[in-house]
Parts: structure tokens; C-alpha cells; sequence
């Protein structure tokens, strides 16, 4: 499609939705979000971008093939779970570091399940654009 | 927490990834061959844990049962893990010779270390729901190796495999929610406990036969099975080896656990009705069988009778009708998986796999005969086998309830069993090519990793064929635990329960 409008209003929407999806993903411990929503999200934004400029410059863009970012986002979950090896617990057991953690707060909680998120996060990307750049480059 | 569970599940999803990030290159398939080979060490580990320490039972993400997610290895589980783990090895070297290129860079390596994963979570799960998520993860998986690279044939046989798979699952889940909201927990120790408190009996029936119809359509027994023969001969003969090897046996494990440690409660009314299924099951598949001529068909429809047999031994419930259905699982993944891989090195050196187009296997290739006749021998129940003793336990069994019909059939069934396997035998391996091809092994590609894992398999149904006493013995303890499931609770819930 070469609407000068769409392609000029997609690259605005790509940054937008970028960041927001990052931002789902980090609130997700506490509150709504998380790495499926911010993935899905992060996908619209390359789908946007896919409809606008074409799947060949939205590959260009994400730089890696989607399915491999879906492979490695699988590893970084699995290894999220292994982890907890070191610390001689069972598999997928959250370990936590509290950065700066005085007696009132907790400072800043780092996770292993924000890991995990991470993980979740590539996957849900990665197999979603897989779906529909091939959808579209079939059309 | 013990490591032993979670080793044999970790592994194959390890190099599953592994696997598919390197699907482009060589490499992706020695991942596979050392991934399921590791697979097989951990599960050795496992088994002789279990057999040591009794049931192990751990919880993930250290949420305790039943809140959590269980993961437990009595020694039905136990068994069954390392089973799948064998017959994933075998067939990992299997594939060296019989995956194209093209296959492999559209990610059969990953897929299959899936379907490992896949199964070998379900036979592990302590959790009926977490059931229904290694049956998806299963699903998926094979529904992509049944379509990988295929054409039109492979999809009308997906097609047909998924959507009536996915009608089981939706029962599944269905059943699912009426048990929790009968019981409020879904972890099966705890549901062994539940179910005895829950007032309406009827309604628990209601649902067990849903469970019954939706591991039914898993198992393939009658009159559930129509995907089975649609679906299992058109994929590459390494897939059909391990679906027919292990699909419909994790339908068979869900029905055993569940129907000897959950819904005991009316055995008078669920277990006649496995009864009738199971004599059903038994004829139908092998009056199928004799109805084919595809090699594959021919066996597709045998795995049918052979559920018949081990549901059976379920449907029985006495301890000897549930060693011989133990004592079957075992030997039937073994015998199945070889066949189907013999039947692809059959495909590779006749061109065809209509046992009527193909012949002169004997003659040229003797040591594949031989190869054949071992599993084909011991599924047809032919003494010493490994066949024999699982068909000799199920048939003493129902003779010592007087069930004369039942044991009729069982043993009639064995001898329509002896039918096809003459059949193979006569037609793709006496008999001469009919376009006078002369099929020697040594024009096979990659003979060694072809004939090396079908030898092994063979061996292993030798072993337990003439040695049969430990395997027994092993299957009574394995009984035992099922017919008495304290430990089993005891070691999910804690000692306080």
C-alpha cells in the first residue's frame, strides 16, 4: 500500500506502541500487563509497519528472522526456570534481589519471573509476526 | 525438590530450542540425537530412583499441592518415561536416514523434541489440568510433524487427527471444570481423597465418562478411533513410529490413572463399559487390519486391537489384569515403533509400501526378515516373545474371573493378529518383487543408522521376552502401587493430610 499518510502515521505508531509494549511488560508483576500483552502489542506495532511499508522493510526493521526471536525467547524462559537451580530450589521457583532495600521499602525487586516475562514477551512476538508476515507475503 | 523429575523434561525442551535455532545447519540433528540421548540417561536415573526410594513427587515454583503444579514418578510413571525416552532415542538415529534437508530446516528436530516433552509431561504430572496442557503441547507438536513438508494427503490426514483430538480436549477441559466444581481441586492425589466426600455419585459417573469419551478419542479404542488409520500412515516413517509407539499409549496412561486412582467409586458401571469397549476395540482393529493392504494401514489398525488388550487389563481391575495391562504398555511401545521402522526401510528398498505391489524383502534382505518377523512374532503373541507373557497375563486374568467370551475374543484376536503379520510376511517378503526389483540393504543410504535402532528394539522384546520374571515382578510392584495409592497421596500432600 503507498499512502503517504498511512506510511507517515505508522512510523509515528511503531515508536508508540514499541514503548508501550516494554511498559506493559514491566508493570505486569503487580498490575495488569505483562510479557503476552506487551509481545502482542509490540507485534502490532511491526504489523502496522508490515501493512504501511511492506513485510520486506518490516523484516528489514526487526532485523532477525521472527522465528529465531521466538527460539531465543523460549531459551530466556526456560533458563528463567532452570535458574533457580543455584539456589537448590525446584524448577520455576521466583528468586528475588532487592536493589537498594532499606527496612521501609523494598527498593528496586529484581526477578527471575521478570525473566521469564522476557522470555514470554519474544516468544509472543516472534510467533505471532512468523504468522502474519508469512499471512502476507501469501496474499 | 528433586532434579530426577524435572531432568527428563528439561532436556528435550533444551534441545528442542537448540534444535530449531540451528535448523538451518547439520548440526540441529546431532542436537536431537544427544538431547534424546541425555533424555534416555535421565530417565535411567529416574527409574532406578523410584525403584529405590519409592514414589518421588516435587513441586514447581515451590507452590505446595495441591495448589500448585505436581510433578510425581511412581513407578508407572517412571516406566513409561523411560519407554518414551528409548523409543525417542531409536528413532532420533532412526531419523538420520529417513528426514530430508527440507524437513529438517522447517524444524522437524524441534518438533519432535516437543512431542518427547510433550509426553513425557503428561506420563509425569501430578495435575489433571497440567494433563490437558501436556495433551496440547502433544498436539501441537504432532500436528505439525504430521504436516511438515507434506502434501495433500498429509493435510486430509492432519485435518482429520486434529479436529477430532480437539473434540476430545474440548470434553477434557469440560470435565475439567465440572470435577473442580465438584471437588475444588484438580490435583490427583488430592482428588483420590475429594471424590469419596462428593454427595452426588451419579454426577461423578456423568463425568468420569466423560474423561472415559475424551481419553478414549486419545487412546483410539472403539468406537472413538476413525483418526487413527486416517492419520498415521502419511507422515514420514520416523513420525509414525513415534505416534504410533507413544500417542495413543498416553490416552491408555490417562485412563489407568484415572480410572484406578479417581473414579473407583461405581467400577460396576465404568469398568463394564471399558469391558465392552475393549472387546469392541480388539475386533474391530484387527478385522480392519484384514482388511488392508498398506504396510502402515495394516499396523495402524493392529495398535487399534492392541488398545483393546490393555484397556482390558484396566477394565478387569483385578492385580494380575492390571500387570498384564502394565506389562502390554511396555511391550507394545517397543514392538509397535519397530515396526513402523521397519516398514520405512521396507518403503526405502521396494519403493511401495502396498504389500501387494512390493515383495522379494526375504530374500535379498534376510537380516530385515529377521529384523521383522521378532516384533511381528511377539505382536501376533507368539511364544517366547515379549507378546506372548503380556497376552498370556490378560487371557489367565479374565479366565480367572470366568469370563469364557471375553477370553475368546482376546485369544481369537491374537490369532487374527497372526493373519495380517502372514500377510506382510507372505506378500512383501516371500513372495518376489513383482516388478522384479531385488531389494538388498546395502543400497540403503544410511544403513547403519536405520538398521541399528530396529536391531535394538528387537533386542530389548527379546530380553523381555526370555526373561519375563523381573518385568513381571516390576509390573506387580507398579499394580500394587496403583491398586493402593497411599504412598502416592502421602508423598504429593505431606504426611499431615
Amino acid at each position: 500500500m503507498n499512502s503517504i499518510i498511512l506510511v507517515a502515521g505508522a512510523r509515528l505508531q511503531v515508536v508508540l506502541l514499541l514503548v508501550f509494549s516494554a511498559y506493559m511488560m514491566l508493570r505486569g508483576h503487580n498490575a495488569p500487563g505483562g510479557g503476552f500483552i506487551g509481545g502482542l502489542i509490540a507485534a502490532t506495532g511491526f504489523v502496522v509497519y508490515a501493512i504501511a511499508c511492506g513485510t520486506s522493510d518490516a523484516r528489514k526493521a526487526l532485523r532477525f528472522d521472527p522465528a529465531n526471536i521466538a527460539g531465543v525467547g523460549l531459551g530466556i524462559a526456560l533458563l528463567a526456570g532452570v535458574i533457580a537451580v543455584f539456589w537448590g530450589d525446584a524448577l520455576f521457583t521466583g528468586q528475588w534481589l532487592f536493589i537498594g532495600a532499606t527496612e521501609d521499602s523494598k527498593g528496586i525487586p529484581l526477578s527471575t519471573v521478570l525473566v521469564f516475562d522476557i522470555g514470554v514477551y519474544l516468544v509472543v512476538l516472534g510467533a505471532i509476526l512468523s504468522i502474519t508476515f508469512a499471512l502476507e507475503e501469501a496474499v | 525438590m528433586s532434579w530426577y523429575l524435572t531432568l527428563p523434561l528439561v532436556i528435550p525442551f533444551a534441545a528442542s530450542i537448540i534444535a530449531f535455532l540451528l535448523r538451518d545447519n547439520a548440526m540441529g540433528r546431532w542436537v536431537s540425537i544427544m538431547g534424546s540421548g541425555l533424555g534416555l540417561a535421565a530417565s535411567i536415573v529416574l527409574m532406578v530412583v523410584v525403584l529405590e526410594q519409592g514414589v518421588i513427587a516435587g513441586q514447581m515454583g515451590n507452590w505446595p499441592a495441591p495448589f500448585g503444579i505436581t510433578l510425581v514418578a511412581d513407578l508407572l510413571s517412571a516406566v513409561m518415561v523411560l519407554i518414551t525416552a528409548i523409543t525417542g532415542f531409536a528413532v532420533a538415529i532412526y531419523a538420520l536416514g529417513d528426514i530430508t534437508e527440507r524437513q529438517e530446516r522447517l524444524g522437524y528436530h524441534a518438533l519432535f523434541q516437543i512431542l518427547l516433552a510433550g509426553v513425557t509431561g503428561a506420563f509425569l504430572t501430578g495435575d489433571l489440568f497440567n494433563l490437558y496442557v501436556w495433551f496440547e503441547v502433544m498436539l501441537i507438536a504432532s500436528f505439525g510433524l504430521l504436516i511438515l513438508n507434506g502434501g495433500k494427503e498429509q493435510i486430509d490426514g492432519g485435518v482429520k487427527y486434529v479436529a477430532l483430538n480437539l473434540i476430545s480436549t474440548i470434553l477434557f477441559l469440560t470435565g475439567i471444570g465440572l470435577l473442580y466444581g465438584m471437588t475444588g481441586t484438580l490435583n490427583f492425589a488430592d482428588l483420590a481423597l475429594k471424590v469419596n466426600e462428593v454427595e452426588n455419585q451419579g454426577l461423578l459417573t456423568v463425568v468420569a465418562m466423560m474423561f472415559m469419551v475424551a481419553f478414549g478419542v486419545k487412546a483410539a479404542v472403539f468406537p472413538l478411533f476413525f483418526w487413527l488409520p486416517a492419520a498415521y500412515h502419511t507422515p514420514s516413517f520416523s513420525v509414525s513410529a513415534v505416534f504410533a509407539g507413544l500417542l495413543t499409549k498416553v490416552g491408555v496412561y490417562a485412563l489407568i490413572r484415572m480410572f484406578t486412582m479417581v473414579f473407583d467409586h461405581d467400577i460396576g458401571f465404568t469398568h463394564t463399559v471399558l469391558l465392552w469397549v475393549a472387546c469392541f476395540t480388539m475386533v474391530i482393529g484387527v478385522l480392519g487390519a484384514a482388511a488392508q493392504s498398506d504396510f502402515r494401514k495394516i499396523l495402524s489398525f493392529h495398535i487399534i486391537s492392541q488398545i483393546g488388550y490393555m484397556v482390558l487389563g484396566l477394565a478387569l481391575m483385578t492385580p494380575l489384569a492390571l500387570v498384564g495391562a502394565v506389562f502390554y504398555l511396555v511391550h507394545h511401545i517397543i514392538v509397535k515403533a519397530n515396526l513402523f521402522l521397519i516398514a520405512g526401510i521396507a518403503k526405502r528398498l521396494t519403493g511401495g509400501t502396498d504389500v501387494y505391489k512390493i515383495g522379494g524383502l526375504y530374500k535379498s534382505a534376510p537380516l530385515l526378515a529377521i529384523l521383522f518377523l521378532i516384533p511381528a512374532f511377539s505382536l501376533a503373541g507368539f511364544p517366547p516373545l515379549s507378546g506372548f507373557w503380556a497376552k498370556y497375563i490378560i487371557v489367565k486374568a479374565t479366565l480367572d474371573l470366568e469370563l469364557w467370551f471375553v477370553a475368546f475374543i482376546a485369544l481369537a484376536v491374537g490369532l487374527m493378529t497372526i493373519y495380517s503379520m502372514t500377510k506382510i510376511w507372505a506378500e512383501a517378503f516371500w513372495k518376489p518383487h513383482p516388478e522384479g526389483i531385488e531389494p538388498a540393504l546395502k543400497t540403503l543410504p544410511h544403513k547403519a543408522a536405520q538398521i541399528i535402532p530396529v536391531a535394538g528394539l528387537a533386542v530389548l522384546t527379546i530380553i523381555i521376552g526370555l526373561s519375563p520374571e523381573p518385568f513381571v515382578i516390576f509390573a506387580e510392584r507398579t499394580t500394587a502401587q496403583l491398586l493402593d495409592p497411599t504412598a502416592y497421596i502421602t508423598t504429593v500432600l505431606g504426611e499431615t493430610k
